[in-house]
């Protein structure tokens, strides 16, 4: 383990590093269903469109090697995981705005048929060896080899983060944003303003789906890098708590994504050092720290503070 | 009137069968695309599911913790919750079972130990789902969420202990707890290699059904699911209800897992998360929270499950299909929800339109 030689403070820096490294998924299905509740529908499936994302990126990067080369490869891999979530998306924003049908069922059903399809078509990439994205090694001052393999940071990272400020923009100063916004928070007076309320909705799922696929493709192409059936252990079924927690705010969804991040790279932190046997409850600390924060934020009385209006309602 | 509700039942059969239909139709595309005859598909899945005895016998082997796991999702539902912690609930049951069998050992007589272990898995699973319940009741926390994090806390909980405190170090294929005594493992119905389970699941369907369709507390509780608000007005205790309904959706869940432990693992490992709980979420929501239609659904599916290894052997398709037919399955159902009352209103308002037109136009 690199961080033997760092002694304690392997602990620290293993979880910047596991911060960096783990945040990025959570930060693009952060957002992705940020923008997808935002609008009033909340999208549950975003576990199976990472999957089908981490897929879709690692089958690409893996084909296209030779044809591309391995710069270029992994890209393309980027973005058909982001093409596979639009996909996803439709299905989802079709299905989940019809009469009676509830949108947390059509979540689960999501996951389920994400799954599948990932699961069907990535069996034959289970073995091989797709090419990497290319990171940054901004640490590469140091004399360390272990702080030099910490800051290996990942380009969807910087996109991810360069992402918070867009999104911001767009649902504050821009037009759609407002059609958006007014979407989710009171459907009527959006309708009265003559927009049309399934095709905002429906947009704004297939483009959250977008986003999650591109967080699939950080966990395949980045970290931890290959395709396996259980390469997502829940990150987008957190994500929507994630966002409950960031109060539906693009800065706040960078914030929770590091804390989270963060907190999943404790467990493997504490295991580099020898502390290995609340290995698995240590894992667990993202779930439980959810709970938490919910049974806190949360009240019977009132709604939350910063909730899209109509999120949750029947139509 | 009359014909009103003659046209309701008759949906109430139509759409379901044609959602499984459609989803056959698409499924089958699915397989022609990924280069496998459709209809070699349907017979192998039919074949492995229901051809012969035996398959009849593995299919209702897996069908029996759907029916149990199905419940924990189908009871809150009555009363307006998504509840998706059937796994959480699957496994802490499955965990407390084994600990009393254990505790237990050789010394008491089978049956008590039995019975002492569905004692614990349903308590454990019951009160596992009712602080979901609780949570929402008391904080307001949404209880879809919740219930799947609490999914999440089982399986560490189950893991560290397995892996720790409870590990036999002289099974080495992988980290499980010791085996429980075989005086209390569950035996199979006489002539078949069918365990107990099913029964525990057939019964746990009858009685769900009469308490939800025939007593005064499940009056209420699908009261409270129809309108929250007029149900407090009612004076309901809608907190009581969400409480001790999520307690019995849960402990359903919770006794399917030591039904698993008790018929099928007799230790405790990672293999009791074996994804019965998200099949049962499905089971519910495809049987639209009906009890006695969960029975059926359960054994379709378990019949789908049982097909996934013959998929792989005999036509080559990965595993997966089966996740892939369940999938679309489930988004057929749904999709077919919104179907209700338009079926024929719709079909038939049509032709008058068109029949008007042509009579005009004469």
């Amino acid at each position: 383990m690199a961080t033997e030689a760092l002694g304690w403070w392997g602990v620290p820096l293993a979880i910047i590093a596991g911060t960096l490294r783990g945040s990025v998924p959570f930060l693009f299905v952060s957002l992705g269903e940020c923008l997808t509740e935002k609008s009033g529908k909340i999208n549950l499936g975003l576990e199976g469109t990472l999957r089908l994302g981490a897929m879709s990126a690692y089958g690409v990067s893996y084909l296209c090697a030779q044809v591309l080369g391995v710069g270029l490869a992994p890209w393309l891999g980027v973005l058909m995981a982001g093409i596979a979530g639009m996909g996803l998306g439709l299905i989802h924003g079709w299905l989940s705005q019809q009469r009676r049908v509830n949108d947390v069922a059509v979540g689960i059903a999501m996951i389920i048929f994400g799954s599948g399809i990932a699961n069907f078509l990535g069996k034959p990439f289970i073995q091989p060896q797709a090419p990497q994205l290319a990171t940054l090694d901004v640490a590469n001052w140091s004399s360390l080899p272990q702080v030099q393999a910490a800051f290996k940071i990942s380009p969807l990272f910087l996109l991810g983060v360069a992402l918070v400020p867009v999104l911001d923009w767009f649902f504050k100063s821009t037009r759609w944003g407002l059609y958006v916004r007014a979407v989710g928070d009171s459907p009527q007076a959006a309708k009265a303003m003559g927009i049309s309320i399934v095709k905002v909705r429906l947009a704004s799922i297939v483009m959250g789906s977008f986003l999650a696929g591109l967080g699939g493709a950080a966990l395949s192409l980045y970290y931890p890098g290959l395709w396996t059936e259980r390469i997502s252990s829940g990150q987008g079924l957190m994500a929507v708590a994630l966002v409950i927690f960031a109060r539906w705010q693009p800065w706040q969804c960078l914030w929770a994504s590091l804390l989270f991040g963060g907190a999943q790279a404790l467990g493997p932190a504490f295991q580099s050092v020898g502390i290995d046997s609340y290995y698995y409850l240590f894992n667990a600390t993202p779930y439980i720290l959810t709970l938490v924060i919910m049974i806190f934020t949360c009240s019977p009385q009132r709604t939350l503070a910063g909730a899209p209006g109509a999120l949750g309602k029947e139509d | 009137m009359v014909h009103q509700s003659w046209q309701r039942s008759l949906e109430s059969v139509l759409i379901p069968c044609l959602a499984v239909l459609a989803a056959l139709v698409l499924f089958g595309g699915f397989c022609a695309l990924a280069g496998a005859n459709p209809l070699e598909v349907y017979a192998a899945i039919y074949k492995a599911a229901f051809g012969s005895w035996n398959a009849w016998q593995n299919t209702l082997i897996r069908a029996s913790p759907l029916m149990l796991t199905g419940l924990c999702t189908a009871l809150p539902a009555r009363l307006g919750l998504v509840i998706i912690g059937n796994e959480g609930a699957l496994v802490f049951g499955a965990l407390l079972a084994v600990l009393v069998g254990l505790a237990c050992g050789s010394g008491l007589p089978g049956g008590l130990v039995i019975g002492l272990m569905a004692l614990a898995s349903l308590l454990a699973g019951g009160l596992w789902i009712m602080v979901v319940g609780a949570l929402r009741h008391y904080r307001g926390v949404n209880e879809t969420i919740s219930s799947l994090l609490m999914n999440y806390l089982a399986i560490a909980l189950m893991n560290h202990l397995v892996e720790g405190p409870l590990r036999d170090p002289n099974f080495v294929t992988k980290p499980s707890s010791y085996e429980i005594a075989q005086t209390a493992w569950l035996g199979a119905l006489p002539g078949s290699r069918i365990h107990f389970g099913l029964i525990y699941g057939a019964l746990a369907c009858l009685i769900a059904y009469f308490l939800i369709q025939r007593t005064t507390f499940g009056f209420a509780t699908r009261s409270t699911g129809e309108n929250i608000r007029a149900a407090r007005m009612a004076g309901l205790p809608v907190g009581q209800l969400t409480l001790a309904i999520c307690f019995l959706g849960g402990s359903c869940a919770g006794l399917a897992g030591m039904v698993e432990i008790a018929a099928v693992q007799r230790r405790l490992n990672e293999s009791i998360v074996s994804n019965y709980g998200y099949a049962g979420v499905l089971v519910a929501f495809v049987s639209r929270h009906n009890p006695l239609a969960m029975v059926l659904v359960s054994v379709l599916l378990g019949g789908i499950l049982a097909s996934g290894g013959i998929l792989q052997r005999s036509l080559n398709l990965p595993d997966a299909t089966v996740l892939v037919f369940q999938g679309i399955v489930f988004l057929c159902v749904l999709y077919s929800d919104s179907l209700y009352g338009r079926l024929f209103s719709g079909f038939f308002k049509k032709i008058d339109y068109k029949s008007v037109a042509i009579h005009r136009a004469r």
